[in-house]
C-alpha cells in the first residue's frame, strides 16, 4: 500500500497539489496587487472561458487545423529526418561535407524565418506544416544521425563474426539500436511542432488555435485567450504522450522506459 | 609444413608453437599484424606460428598490448593479417578480401563483455545466430531450451539481458555462441569482469561444457592462474611485437577440480608464468 502510495500515486497527488497551489497563487496575486481583469482574469472565469470558447460555433475547426498542421509537419519531419539522419550517420564523408550547413542551419533563429515562410507558401495551411516540420526536423534529424552512430562496437562484432549480411546485421541490430534516438528526437520534435504551427497562425491566416489567441488578443478577450492557452497546453500534452505512449509499446526493453517503470512500481 | 612456418620455427628456434597431438586442426602460419595509424605503423603480431589440436583447449596470456586479442580476433575472421594465413582444418579463412563462410561457420566467438542485444529476450538472444541461418522457429526454441539448461539458465529464457547478472550474462553470450554447433570456441577474456568466486565457478562449468560439446577451446586471458587451470597448452606471448614466448604443457587430468591448484607442481607452473611475464614486462615496461 505504502509503495504504491509513494510509487503509482505519488505523481498524480503531487500534481494535484501543484495545480491547487497555482490556483491559490494566482488568486492571491490578483487580489494583493489587485490586478486588473484585462491583464489576469480570475481562474473560475478563466475556466467559464474555456466553456465558452469550447461552445463557440468554429472552434472545432480552429482546434483540427492546429492539429492536423501539427501532425502532417511531425510527420514530414519525421520521414526526412529519419532518411536524412540514417543517410548522413552512415556516409562519413557527406556528413563532412555537409556539416556547415548543418551547423549553419541550427544557429539560424528558425522563427525568424517564419515570415518568409509565409510569403512563399500563402496564408493557408500549407505555410504552417512547413513551418511544424521545419522546427521538428531538426531534433529528429540530428538524433537519428548521433543514433546510427552510436550502435556498439561489441554489437558489430557480434554481428560480423556471425557473418551476418548487411540486411541481416540492419533489421536484428541496427533498427533496434537507433530506435531510443529516434523517440528522443521525436519527443522534442512533437513539441516544437505545435510551436511551429502556432506562432505560423499568429502571423498570417484566418484558421488555428494561433490565430484563435490573436482574435482574442485583439478583443482585450484576457478569459478567452488564457482558455486557448490551456486548451493549447492540453493539445500539446496529448501529443506528447502519446509519443512517450508509442515509445513504451515500441522500445520496452530501453533504459528510459525501463527506468521510468522501475520509478513507478 | 609450408616454408615460411620451417622459416619461422627456425628464427625464433626455442618456440615450438605446434600442437603436441600432431594434428593441426587450427593453424597459424606466419601470422603478422601490422596496424597502420597515422605517425607510422605498429606490429602487433610479428611472424606467429601455432597449431592447435581438435578438442585442445589451448590458453593465450601475455602483458596488455602483447597481441592476444589480435590473435584471437584473427582467428575470428574479424581482422584479416597483415602477412602470413590462418587455417581451419587446412582451409584458409580468407580468401582475399572476403571470408570463407564455412571455415567461418566452425568458429563460435565469446567475447570479454556479454555483447548480448537488450533488445531481445535471453531465448532471442542465444537463438540469434540460428535466426541469421534462416532455421525455423520452434527448432530455435527447442535449441535455446536445451542450451540455456547447459549453461545452467534454465527458466530465464524470457528474461531480458538487464534482469540478470554478470556471471549470468556472459552465459548467455556462451550459449548464443554454442547455438549453431561450432567445432571451435574462441574466449576473449571471457570471465574477466566477473568476481573471483563466480569466475571459478564459470571455469568449471566451462569445462563441463567443452566436455559436453566436444569444443576446441582457444582461450585469451591475463589470469595466469586461470591459464594454468584450464589450458592443456598455455601460449605465453611477448609485447611489442607480439610473438611467441613460450608454450607450456599442462599435464592435469581434464575436466579439473579446483584443488588442482593447490598441488605443488600447479604453483611450480604458475611460478615459471610468472617469472617469464615479469622478465617479459622488464623489457617492455
Amino acid at each position: 500500500m505504502r509503495d504504491l502510495l509513494r510509487g503509482r500515486l505519488l505523481p498524480w497527488i503531487s500534481t494535484l497539489i501543484v495545480l491547487v497551489l497555482v490556483v491559490i497563487v494566482w488568486k492571491l496575486i490578483i487580489v494583493v496587487f489587485d490586478v486588473s481583469e484585462f491583464v489576469l482574469p480570475q481562474p473560475e472565469d478563466v475556466a467559464a472561458g474555456i466553456v465558452d470558447v469550447v461552445k463557440t460555433d468554429g472552434f472545432w475547426g480552429h482546434v483540427r487545423t492546429t492539429l492536423v498542421e501539427t501532425l502532417v509537419g511531425f510527420g514530414i519531419a519525421l520521414v526526412l529526418g529519419v532518411a536524412l539522419g540514417a543517410v548522413l550517420g552512415r556516409i562519413a564523408w557527406l556528413e563532412r561535407a555537409l556539416r556547415p550547413v548543418i551547423v549553419a542551419s541550427q544557429v539560424v533563429p528558425k522563427v525568424a524565418l517564419i515570415p518568409l515562410f509565409i510569403v512563399w507558401f500563402g496564408f493557408g495551411v500549407t505555410s504552417k506544416i512547413v513551418i511544424a516540420a521545419m522546427l521538428a526536423f531538426f531534433p529528429i534529424m540530428l538524433n537519428v544521425l548521433l543514433g546510427v552512430r552510436s550502435v556498439e562496437t561489441g554489437h558489430r562484432d557480434v554481428m560480423r563474426s556471425l557473418n551476418a549480411g548487411k540486411w541481416a546485421t540492419f533489421w536484428r541490430l541496427e533498427y533496434h539500436s537507433t530506435l531510443p534516438y529516434v523517440f528522443a528526437g521525436m519527443e522534442i520534435g512533437i513539441v516544437f511542432a505545435i510551436i511551429g504551427s502556432v506562432v505560423g497562425e499568429y502571423l498570417g491566416g484566418n484558421q488555428g488555435l494561433g490565430y484563435l489567441i490573436v482574435v482574442s488578443l485583439n478583443a482585450l478577450n484576457a478569459e478567452q485567450l488564457f482558455a486557448v492557452i490551456v486548451i493549447l497546453t492540453l493539445i500539446g500534452l496529448g501529443l506528447f504522450l502519446a509519443v512517450i505512449g508509442l515509445k513504451r509499446f515500441m522500445i520496452p526493453w530501453h533504459e528510459s522506459v525501463v527506468g521510468a517503470d522501475q520509478a513507478s512500481s | 609444413m609450408s616454408a615460411t612456418r620451417v622459416q619461422a620455427t627456425e628464427a625464433e628456434s626455442v618456440v615450438d608453437g605446434r600442437a603436441p597431438s600432431g594434428d593441426h586442426f587450427i593453424e597459424f602460419d606466419g601470422v603478422t599484424k601490422r596496424y597502420q595509424a597515422r605517425h607510422g605503423s605498429t606490429l602487433a603480431l610479428s611472424d606467429v606460428s601455432l597449431s592447435v589440436g581438435r578438442r585442445e583447449f589451448v590458453v593465450l596470456i601475455g602483458q596488455s598490448g602483447c597481441g592476444k586479442t589480435t590473435m584471437l580476433r584473427i582467428l575470428a575472421g574479424l581482422i584479416r593479417p597483415t602477412e602470413g594465413e590462418v587455417r581451419v582444418e587446412g582451409q584458409s579463412l580468407w580468401r582475399g578480401e572476403r571470408r570463407d563462410d564455412e571455415a567461418l561457420a566452425k568458429l563460435g566467438l565469446v567475447f570479454q563483455d556479454p555483447n548480448l542485444f537488450p533488445w531481445y529476450s535471453v531465448e532471442e538472444n542465444i537463438a540469434l545466430p540460428l535466426r541469421l541461418r534462416g532455421v525455423r522457429k520452434s527448432e530455435r526454441r527447442e535449441r535455446a531450451r536445451e542450451l540455456s539448461e547447459l549453461v545452467g539458465l534454465s527458466g530465464f529464457e524470457e528474461s531480458y539481458p538487464r534482469e540478470l547478472s554478470g556471471g549470468m550474462r556472459q552465459r548467455v553470450a556462451i550459449a548464443r555462441s554454442l547455438s549453431y554447433r561450432p567445432e571451435i570456441l574462441l574466449m576473449d577474456e571471457p570471465f574477466g569482469a566477473l568476481d573471483a568466486l563466480t569466475r571459478d565457478k564459470m571455469n568449471l562449468e566451462l569445462q563441463r561444457i567443452a566436455e559436453a560439446t566436444k569444443a576446441t577451446v582457444v582461450f585469451v586471458t591475463h589470469s595466469i592462474t586461470e591459464a594454468v587451470f584450464l589450458g592443456d597448452r598455455v601460449v605465453l606471448l611477448s609485447a611489442r611485437p607480439g610473438r611467441l614466448r613460450s608454450v607450456t604443457p599442462v599435464q592435469f587430468e581434464r575436466p579439473r577440480e579446483l584443488d588442482v591448484e593447490t598441488s605443488p607442481s600447479f604453483a611450480e607452473t604458475v611460478r615459471e608464468l610468472r617469472h617469464q611475464l615479469e622478465e617479459d614486462e622488464e623489457k617492455n615496461p
